[in-house]
């Protein structure tokens, strides 16, 4: 109901926001991938932190910035700000959304460092990349929730 | 939450899933581009197996809980004119999507049999394999189409 009776003008900017969300998510899913693959005795690990570090690096920050960028066009356009009382799901989408970009910023940081660290001494996966993944794996988390919360909208 | 909100965020979420499965192969074929050492392709490959997943659980989601939205939601039909167009993009992405996958799956195959024989200096053919502009245009039409598809899903032209 609410598409048949939203304004053309919204489209826009829902489409930049949930094309943002969906390539940061995917971004997540791919770095996640490549450092849990990396902690595998067998593969490479170096390898795959570098691919990790420069799929959060030059995919998912962007994707972030589109994300949120749509976020706040789409805000101003719903003239939310002019609502005394949110809704509960816009303040779980603001909380996810920039708690995860800190996170995202702190796992591009650690994926970095784990990678380089891993270039120079090869044979076994560092704390720092395997935290990496690990915080990468909690954004994802928390995007999920943001996902569940801008579709299903609670309260 | 009601069931139809239920429906909404499974939709979504398969919706993310196809997308999560683009990008993650997009990543894959930009990595693996300048590669030619079979065991550094195969071992690249590893990541796939993911985006396997996503794009089959990501398709058939959308597909399914997008009809049952259509049918449940007393604000469309499933014969209205956007309902139709999306249907036709998920069978032209379907299609892209399976010459795309023989495409890479060959040489995910070759890449893992080199390996396998031990080749380990790199290898002029696994090269040519990897750089087939015919698999990254069917890549790219992929991409298209969901775009379009998204396009479709927010806009809803016709409703």
């Amino acid at each position: 109901m609410l598409a048949v009776i939203r304004p053309d003008s919204w489209n826009y900017p829902l489409f930049v926001h949930v094309l943002g969300a969906m390539v940061l998510v995917g971004a997540l899913i791919t770095a996640g991938t490549a450092q849990a693959l990396s902690w595998r005795p067998e593969g490479n690990a170096a390898a795959y932190s570098r691919l990790s570090f420069r799929t959060l690096l030059i995919v998912a920050i962007p994707a972030w910035f589109v994300m949120r960028i749509g976020a706040e066009w789409i805000y101003s356009k719903e003239k939310w700000a002019d609502v005394p009382n949110e809704p509960d799901w816009l303040g779980v989408g603001y909380i996810t959304a920039d708690l995860g970009g800190i996170l995202l910023l702190v796992s591009v940081i650690l994926a970095g460092f784990g990678a380089r660290r891993l270039a120079r001494a090869e044979g076994g996966s560092t704390i720092l990349a395997r935290s990496a993944g690990a915080v990468a794996l909690v954004v994802l988390a928390l995007y999920l929730i943001a996902l569940w919360a801008m579709t299903a909208k609670p309260g | 939450m009601s069931w139809h909100d239920w429906l909404l965020f499974l939709h979504v979420a398969a919706a993310f899933a196809l997308v999560a499965a683009l990008v993650l192969y997009t990543v894959l074929i930009a990595v693996i581009w300048n590669k030619d050492v079979p065991r550094d392709v195969a071992r690249l490959f590893g990541i796939s197996k993911v985006g396997d997943v996503l794009i089959a659980v990501g398709s058939i989601g959308v597909l399914v809980f997008g009809i049952w939205l259509a049918i449940e939601d007393d604000s469309y039909r499933p014969w209205d004119g956007w309902v139709i167009a999306a249907l036709v993009l998920w069978f032209v992405l379907g299609a892209l999507g399976s010459r795309t996958g023989k495409i890479y799956d060959a040489i995910r195959a070759r890449a893992r049999t080199l390996a396998q024989e031990g080749s380990d200096a790199p290898n002029a053919e696994l090269q040519a394999m990897v750089q087939d502009r015919r698999g990254l245009w069917l890549h790219v039409a992929g991409i298209v189409t969901v775009l379009l598809l998204l396009v479709d899903m927010i806009w809803k032209p016709g409703a």
